[in-house]
């Protein structure tokens, strides 16, 4: 056997195993992997509607929405996830809004990378809850120091670009429920 | 290399003498990346443990089937599958874990203690001795994470392992947890560790001038002068 040969027949061999083995253990793994991430996003669902018994994912759209329902199985409002560019990377949160859109019963934050300390206090119940009381008709404002009409909040001293960035994301998110809803597909 | 080559003493090698992060400065990436906390840390250890160990024991046990230039390529794809099983796993079983340690676990690939490892010992030894080399550079590169991690947690979150050790009235220093917080730490580290072993030296060399000193007073009792100068 010559070299070209011998080299080939290594790294092929190599490989198969290789692969053999991955695909085994993928194998076991993915539905433990699948598990994890549906009880993950169950567990944010029932953060941002705390009455919500039930869920429901709305297919047909691209969009990770989901209806939720009481025990009775009325529905009690809609949850998404939203993403959008923070400080350092992008944020994820989900969002919990009444059925008519016209206020928000919770939000949570699912995945952030900004600053340890500043701009990872969006994090806190202290800014998110700010969310319950506010007013997203037209759209939610973010205000340094103090609030004055029903559509602001407190940014955080320091992290004036993580929550302005949260406030938009969020606009953004109810926006695309509101045309959905126009379009009749919710 | 040391120059007794009992098991016990590659283990010890890694450990201290040929440290990874102090001694030989590999892994340095991970080491500043990972490190806002132990927990963290120690995870990441011991997860490049693992793939140290099996890719050392691999590689050692299959040296001789490896054509010469292939070598580097055959080392990679071993290491990256033990990476990717490592990388499954912690998806699988503590999805915090990984969530945390984010994209540095399939980094674990590139990091040059693992491929430095396979270059210049797993392919050059036996397989035990691959072996106890791995667990101590592993056990290494972990206690070196530990100690970084520790401090970073302490300082910047007042906290160890996850649980508050210094009072509220102590402001935390955020920038341990920050990127510059590490390279303060690991410097801070690596001038304590030179520090050592520049004084241990310099007691060998103390000694073997007194050694001398003595065997020359015995015969020629030497001037005070420049005995006092030595000193």
């Amino acid at each position: 056997m010559n070299n070209v040969t011998k080299m080939l027949v290594t790294l092929v061999v190599i490989g198969a195993i290789s692969g053999g083995l991955l695909a085994k253990i993928f194998e076991w793994a993915d539905p433990q992997i699948k598990a994890n991430a549906q009880r993950e996003t169950e567990r944010a669902i029932f953060v941002v509607h705390p009455e919500g018994k039930k869920q429901e994912k709305v297919t047909g759209i691209p969009d990770e929405l989901y209806k939720v329902m009481d025990v009775k199985g009325n529905l009690i409002g809609y949850a998404i996830q939203i993403k959008g560019n923070g400080f350092q990377g992008v944020i994820k949160m989900m969002m919990g809004v009444s059925p008519d859109l016209k206020k928000i019963t919770g939000l949570t934050v699912l995945d952030q990378v900004e600053t340890p300390g500043l701009g990872s206090e969006i994090t806190k119940e202290s800014f998110t809850d700010q969310f319950k009381k506010v007013d997203p008709t037209p759209a939610i404002v973010g205000k340094k120091g103090a609030t004055e009409t029903p559509n602001d909040i407190l940014t955080i001293t320091g992290a004036t670009i993580s929550s302005v960035a949260v406030v938009k994301i969020m606009n953004l998110g109810i926006e695309e429920l509101r045309k959905l809803k126009k379009e009749g597909k919710i | 290399m040391s120059k007794s080559n009992s098991p016990i003493n590659d283990f010890m090698n890694g450990i201290w003498k040929q440290n990874p992060i102090f001694k030989q400065v590999l892994g340095t990436c991970p080491t500043l990346a990972v490190t806002v906390s132990v927990v963290n840390g120690v995870a990441m250890g011991l997860a490049t443990t693992f793939v140290l160990l099996f890719s050392s024991l691999i590689i050692s046990m299959i040296k001789s089937l490896i054509p010469n230039q292939v070598r580097i390529a055959a080392y990679i794809v071993v290491i990256a599958t033990f990476v990717t099983i490592v990388d499954i796993v912690m998806k699988a079983q503590f999805p915090e874990l990984s969530k945390a340690l984010g994209p540095f676990i399939p980094l674990i690939v590139v990091n040059c203690i693992i491929l430095g490892r396979a270059e210049a010992f797993a392919s050059k030894n036996t397989v035990v001795r691959s072996g106890f080399d791995a667990l101590g550079m592993g056990a290494g590169f972990t206690l070196a994470l530990l100690v970084i991690g520790g401090i970073r947690e302490i300082l910047g979150s007042n906290k160890l392992f996850g649980f508050v050790v210094l009072p509220d009235t102590v402001e935390p220093m955020l920038i341990f947890i920050l990127p510059a917080g590490a390279f303060l730490t690991l410097g801070i580290l690596f001038g304590i560790a030179n520090n050592y072993e520049q004084k241990q030296k310099d007691k060998i060399i103390q000694k073997a001038i007194a050694a001398e000193r003595s065997a020359k007073l015995v015969t020629v009792p030497a001037a005070p002068q420049t005995e006092t100068e030595e000193a």
